[in-house]
């Protein structure tokens, strides 16, 4: 049987990567995706300790990150749409109409 | 055998998402998130929540990622180009912080004895199904105004006229 721990440490390295990626990709597309790796490491430690503990729960709540990732890419979408519309670029450091 | 399984897609999860990072062009990011979520389904299947990885494939890169990559397609978007930002360099500063994070992260974790053996679970329809109507029914419905305020506000930030 595999130790959880392993689980554990692959889901760090996954939101290790998702961190890293969005701090240093510029396009915002590329952070959204970054920000679903990240959900997908929160996810797999979730079932991880649902499966060590016997419970259930843990996975009922990546039910509720699933709906949650759902609503979040349609309303990124939307942004990331009305922005390239707006200013034909995804950059988000040209995208500093608020900065003084 | 159960740990080969295990080393092999945790090993291709990783990869998958370091390749999102590091393609140029954000559809080969996307296509290569897919092949992260896949991998990760039968993580899923591993830890014995069946019902889990499908929906993590029917939802996740089924759903989510085909929009994405719809939009991705729609917008027709350039490929990123690199060079005239001054700050470039500072990105492989974050790198070696994340690694001392992963470090510290990791030491964490081999500390920690398992609490018990890892119990017979099996994640099924039913007991997810029952669990969620009974115990967590107000979050399910809170999660249906949570979806549709997120449609309605996709329409309107959709509009032609922002």
């Amino acid at each position: 049987m595999i130790p959880v721990a392993w689980y554990l440490i692959v889901g760090a390295v996954l939101f290790l990567i998702g961190v890293l990626g969005f701090f240093i990709k510029r396009n915002i597309i590329s952070l959204l995706l970054s920000v679903e790796i990240m959900l997908n490491a929160v996810n797999l430690t979730f079932v991880a300790f649902s499966a060590q503990n016997g419970q259930i729960s843990g996975q009922i709540f990546v039910f509720f990150v699933l709906v949650v990732a759902a609503a979040e890419a349609a309303v990124g979408l939307a942004l990331v749409i009305a922005m390239f519309r707006n200013r034909e670029s995804l950059d988000v450091d040209r995208s500093n109409l608020l900065k003084w | 055998m159960i740990q080969l399984l295990f080393f092999f897609f945790a090993a291709v999860a990783v990869g998958a998402a370091i390749n999102v990072l590091a393609q140029k062009h954000v559809l080969y990011s996307a296509l290569s998130l897919i092949l992260m979520l896949t991998a990760m389904s039968v993580l899923f299947i591993l830890l014995r929540a069946d019902f889990l990885a499908m929906i993590q494939i029917i939802v996740y890169a089924g759903a989510i990622m085909v929009l994405f990559t719809f939009v991705i397609m729609l917008l027709n978007l350039p490929t990123e180009e690199e060079g005239s930002d001054p700050l470039r360099w500072l990105k492989f500063i974050g790198i070696p912080f994340v690694l001392f994070f992963l470090f510290l992260i990791v030491g964490t974790l081999w500390g920690v004895e398992p609490l018990r053996a890892p119990a017979e679970l099996v994640g099924s329809p039913a007991a997810i199904g029952t669990s969620l109507f009974k115990d967590y029914l107000l979050p399910f419905e809170v999660t249906s105004l949570l979806i549709l305020i997120a449609l309605v506000g996709a329409v309107i930030f959709a509009k032609k006229d922002l």
